[in-house]
């Protein structure tokens, strides 16, 4: 790792005016994902800020009737939190086909929404990657990349976003609450959170440097069944080739939501228009504008068939 | 292949004096980083303070900000049951309970965890006082080169934890249920304890009997 200075702050404010005092920090909260780049100089912050003592670790409910899930909630604590378990069984579901239990323990909300790409030319410091290095260009393309998006990529990345929870939080409609480094706050939707790649990989959300999440609300429950479907290359402790969050309704009306085939969580509401005819047409939506690679056009079909053994499962 | 006997105590003899420089309370800035990519103005880096119990014994660090709990564990208080063995979090060597809870201690670092309750594999129990957990290792032959073993007992003991407590897992039939003591919960939560020798099956088996149920 390379050298950096480190404080705590005791607060959302004291964590935004050190933000705004070092421009140059990170955050680090359970620090599973950012230590493991540090370690590999893929990240090398300057000034790291602890945000364990923000108090930002309870579940409150909303008025509107939702819950109000702090940044600093442990992924384990919110899978097993019994509203999210009775309420909200996709994300209790994603969460728990994440990781291991060691790494849930330590893992944050905010933190797990953050993570970086899994993709393993951005974690070889050898390899040509946009993301890593702007303009280096990207090895993944025309390279090895079975792991990689099929839809949404762009000339300069094909990388996915990691992330099973995320995709829950996406099928169930949550909203980000942050505090920026001047103290303004805002509420960003999962929909807007993570960017497509474009012409900048690098830029992953709409968060500005120094941007605080200090929570993320979950509306009113919707009922319906809810799956989360992983579908990996170990049957535990691996990340996803394709995965289906949806929510079914009895009239078999819903919505879903796809990891591992973007670079953010992938729903299409010209999809969930086409839950009730089934796999082939809510998939057709989704894919309209695929572009798989040889190696990676497997997870067309495969996210199909997942999500009809969702459909079939919600059906009872 | 066992290493002739003296070759290993010097081995063991230089980790000793490794530790007793360390015991000081300070782990050079070298022991957490190698020298050749240290910039110059490293050299003189800021260290800090932090104090947490380990094995119910307090400890009082200064430490570079670098160290891993996992290094700070084994370099600075010469606790080497708890293991390196990716250093990334995908082996779960390195398990230890924090606050009772179990966690990848390559993947956090020391000065993040002030007034901590910290539990190695030396702390549930000792050679002659084995914690049943080690006990039921030892019965079913549940390693084989014994290197994950520390990690792989931590994370054991504190699986029964999760399930007592009620915390489902990726297996768990029914959410809204308490999870049942399944070889299937078993094996899914002990998953992010890898085991190259594969001595899995007889894990389970140390693990179930432990939990007192015929999974
Ligand atoms: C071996 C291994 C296997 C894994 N498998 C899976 C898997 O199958 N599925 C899966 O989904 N994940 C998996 N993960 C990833 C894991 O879920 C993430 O590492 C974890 O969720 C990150 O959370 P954290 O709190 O540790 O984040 P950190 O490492 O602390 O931070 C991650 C990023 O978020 C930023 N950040 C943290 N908190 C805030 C905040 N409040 N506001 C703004 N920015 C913040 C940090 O600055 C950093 O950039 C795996 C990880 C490992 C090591
Ligand atoms: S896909 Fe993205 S992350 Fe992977 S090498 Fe290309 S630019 Fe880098």
């Amino acid at each position: 790792m390379k050298p950096f200075t480190y404080e705590r702050a005791g607060s959302p404010a004291e964590a935004a005016a050190a933000a705004a005092r070092r421009p140059e920090a990170k955050f680090i909260a359970g620090g599973t994902n950012l230590l493991d780049l540090m370690k590999l100089q893929i990240e090398t912050p300057a000034h790291l800020i602890d945000v364990n003592g923000l108090k930002l670790d309870t579940i409150e409910p909303t008025q509107e009737g939702g819950l109000r899930i702090g940044a600093l909630v442990r992924n384990t604590d919110l899978a097993a939190d019994e509203r999210v378990r009775r309420d909200y069984g996709v994300l209790s579901r994603a969460l728990l086909a994440g990781a291991s239990g060691q790494l849930r323990n330590r893992a944050t909300t905010a933190g797990n929404l953050l993570q970086r790409t899994r993709c393993p030319y951005f974690y070889d410091t050898n390899m040509a990657c946009n993301k890593r290095r702007p303009g280096s260009g990207c090895s993944a393309i025309g390279g090895i990349n079975r792991q990689h998006a099929v839809v949404g990529a762009s000339e300069a990345c094909i990388a996915t976003h990691p992330s099973d929870m995320a995709v829950a939080m996406r099928v169930l409609d949550a909203s980000i609450e942050t505090v920026k480094p001047q103290g303004a706050t805002r509420t960003i939707s999962i929909a807007e959170l993570h960017r497509l790649p474009g012409d900048t990989p690098n830029v992953e959300t709409v968060l500005e440097a120094g941007e605080l999440i200090t929570a993320v609300t979950l509306p009113r429950p919707v009922g319906g069944s809810q799956q989360y479907r992983k579908v990996r290359d170990r049957a535990s402790y691996a990340f996803a080739l394709v995965s289906v969050a949806a929510i079914v309704q009895p009239d078999g009306s819903g919505r879903v939501a796809l990891g591992g085939v973007a670079h953010k969580p992938w729903r299409l509401d010209a999809a969930d228009a086409e839950m009730p005819r089934g796999a082939k047409a809510v998939a057709g939506k989704l894919f309209a504008d695929a572009k798989p690679t040889e190696h990676n056009a497997f997870k067309l079909p495969l996210a199909e068939r997942a999500l009809a053994s969702v459909l079939a499962d919600a059906r009872g | 292949m066992a290493s002739p006997p003296q070759q290993e105590l010097r081995r063991r003899s230089m980790i000793a004096a490794a530790a007793t420089t360390a015991a000081i309370g300070t782990v050079p800035a070298a022991l957490a980083q190698s020298s050749a990519e240290t910039p110059p103005e490293a050299a003189k880096a800021t260290t800090l303070k932090v104090s947490f119990t380990v094995n119910g014994k307090p400890r009082d660090l200064e430490l570079d900000p670098r160290t891993t709990l996992l290094d700070a564990l084994r370099e600075g208080m010469n606790l080497t049951g708890t293991k390196k063995g990716c250093d990334h979090g995908q082996c779960g060597a390195c398990t230890v309970l924090l606050d009772g809870r179990r966690i990848n201690s390559c993947l956090t670092l020391a000065v993040m965890h002030p007034g901590a309750d910290i539990t190695t594999v030396e702390g549930l129990g000792t050679p002659d006082r084995l914690h049943p957990m080690q006990a039921a290792f030892v019965k079913h032959d549940g390693y084989q080169c014994g290197y994950c073993t520390p990690g792989q007992i931590c994370s054991a003991v504190a699986v029964l934890a999760e399930i007592e407590a009620g915390i489902p897992s990726h297996v768990t039939t029914d959410l809204n249920a308490k999870p049942q003591l399944t070889g299937a919960e078993l094996r899914e939560r002990m998953s992010g304890n890898i085991c190259r020798c594969g001595a899995y099956s007889n894990i389970v088996d140390a693990i179930t009997e432990v939990a007192g149920s015929k999974a």
